[in-house]
């Protein structure tokens, strides 16, 4: 699905970021993406996610090198992918439900053709009484759940989570992992970026570790 | 924000369906009442530029067509010829030509008229060596051959001469070119003014929806999917303000129309008259007005969206 060749980044002139990252992430599969503050695990989800190209060596996504991209296959790659950032970036004009059913509308879908799924998703990540709300106005449980939602109503093939329980308490944090876990089992690849042991051992997953902008992979 | 506040507190009903109706560009972040404001003022100068071209030609058009209906035979007194004989003998002379209506000789008395204003009343013609004329007026839809007629004068009357007002006619054809260039380049810098003022906005309004933007992008939305929401906005806002800036320009000239025709037969009116005839752009000149509005309006969506999709190239 992802194939990583001795990948590397660095920004403007400054020094490698990352180095020789060489890695796969398979069909259906779990991992924690971890290590510590500036390690470079913002910019590793952000190669992921296509928000950088990489300086040197090859990622290949769902088959295709990113390279040989133009902007237009680049948007189509991104649709089957979710994004939950770190800070939500949840739209502040728009309600919890047409901030979730965005990706539906960006890929020019029928608003009758995905209403239903969207309350029905925002009903089980509890938000069904707060689909009309503002983001300004949620909690920050609220919007982490409302930016999860956003992040998996496509129904992407691979999900990137960054810090995803980094403004929850301990068991938000529990339940929120209990819904990524139910979404691998329903077919995606999760990615969850974080530096939170205590969230890492509550699931036995394999691990990416970064350290000093290198990649060390624990089966 | 005002909508985003509406949306806070006007919750809806329990049971009732959520419906998408936010905008992806919101309202509030764009500068639109100050680009709606520029855009006005730009189509109403535009529109009085062309009501203005629209009126010069027409009445440089009219004064042609009246110049041309007629030519001019011109008899000086020479040495001892009889010049009472030379112009009629010149006026006979033009009534046998192909393509000739009528021919008026001005009497001495009309003469000395012409001259009043340069040389005041009570002018005895007889001690001056003033010109006799004779105004030879064309029949409709002819074209004599002036330059036959006017080898026959110098032949048969060689004191008379023919003038057929091509200098004239000619130096009107060049005074309605130049208005009619002269309001291209008005109208070329009012949408060159548009163009700018559209692009400062449209950057600003990404800088504020910046966020929005991103996420657009983040989540599979296609350049042209951002830059068609930005455009709509941008193409409403240049609607309004070229229908307020056109509207108003309209307005003003049917209400200088109706004052024209009020006044007509006043001195003031009379020779607003004869200078501009009606004073009415015609139906020529409303849909040209009509067009620009659509023009200037269709610029500001293309600049916004030219500017958007410019700005979403630097993003990976």
């Amino acid at each position: 699905m992802v194939r990583f060749e001795n990948v590397g980044l660095r920004y403007g002139l400054g020094p490698e970021v990352l180095r020789d990252l060489s890695f796969r992430i398979e069909p259906h599969s779990f991992q924690f993406l971890t290590g510590p503050s500036g390690a470079g695990k913002t910019s590793l989800m952000r190669l992921l996610f296509l928000a950088l190209r990489p300086t040197r060596g090859l990622i290949t996504l769902f088959g295709h090198d990113i390279a040989t991209l133009n902007k237009d296959a680049m948007a189509t790659l991104r649709r089957r992918i979710g994004v939950v950032f770190q800070d939500f970036r949840l739209i502040d004009h728009m309600t919890t439900y047409e901030n979730v059913a965005l990706p539906l509308r960006v890929v020019g879908q029928e608003e009758g053709s995905f209403r239903d799924e969207v309350v029905e998703l925002l009903q089980w990540v509890g938000l069904g009484e707060r689909m009309w709300a503002l983001p300004p106005v949620l909690s920050g449980g609220e919007k982490q759940r409302a930016a999860i939602a956003r992040a998996v109503i496509a129904r992407p093939q691979l999900l990137l989570a960054d810090e995803p329980t980094g403004n929850v308490d301990p068991s938000l944090a529990q339940r929120l992992l209990r819904l990524f876990v139910e979404l691998n089992k329903s077919g995606t690849s999760i990615v969850i970026a974080t530096h939170d042991i205590a969230l890492m051992d509550q699931y036995d997953a394999r691990r990416l570790v970064l350290h000093e902008g290198r990649i060390h992979v624990y089966e | 924000m005002n909508d985003d506040v509406d949306a806070v507190t006007a919750a809806p009903q329990p049971g009732a369906r959520p419906q998408f109706v936010s905008p992806i560009v919101p309202k509030g972040t764009i500068a639109g009442r100050a680009l709606v404001a520029i855009v006005a003022i730009m189509t109403f100068l535009a529109s009085l530029t062309t009501g203005a071209v629209v009126l010069v030609r027409a009445a440089a058009s009219d004064w042609q067509s009246e110049v041309a209906r007629e030519v001019t035979i011109q008899v000086r007194p020479v040495g001892n010829r009889d010049l009472e004989a030379d112009t009629s003998r010149a006026a006979d002379i033009a009534r046998r030509f192909a393509g000739v209506a009528d021919v008026r000789v001005y009497s001495k008395e009309e003469s000395s008229h012409l001259l009043e204003p340069w040389l005041g009343t009570g002018l005895v013609l007889e001690e001056l060596p003033v010109p006799r004329l004779a105004v030879v007026r064309i029949t409709s839809g002819a074209a004599p051959e002036f330059q036959q007629l006017g080898r026959l004068l110098a032949e048969q009357v060689p004191s008379a001469s023919l003038d057929d007002h091509r200098g004239f006619v000619e130096h009107m054809r060049s005074m309605g070119r130049a208005a009619f260039l002269g309001g291209l380049a008005v109208l070329a810098l009012v949408l060159v003014a548009t163009v700018l003022s559209v692009t400062f906005a449209t950057r600003g309004a990404i800088a504020t929806n910046r966020t929005v933007v991103e996420v657009l992008h983040l989540i599979g939305a296609k350049n042209t999917f951002i830059a068609q929401h930005f455009q709509r906005r941008f193409l409403g806002l240049g609607l309004q303000g070229g229908v307020i800036g056109g509207g108003s320009a309209l307005v003003l000239f049917g209400l200088v129309e109706f004052l024209s025709r009020h006044f007509l037969g006043s001195a003031a009116g009379d020779q607003f008259g004869a200078l501009f005839g009606s004073f009415s752009i015609g139906i020529f000149g409303y849909v040209a007005v009509a067009f620009q509005i659509a023009l200037i309006a269709g610029v500001t969506a293309l600049a916004s969206r030219r500017t958007v999709n410019r700005t979403l190239e630097t993003f990976e």
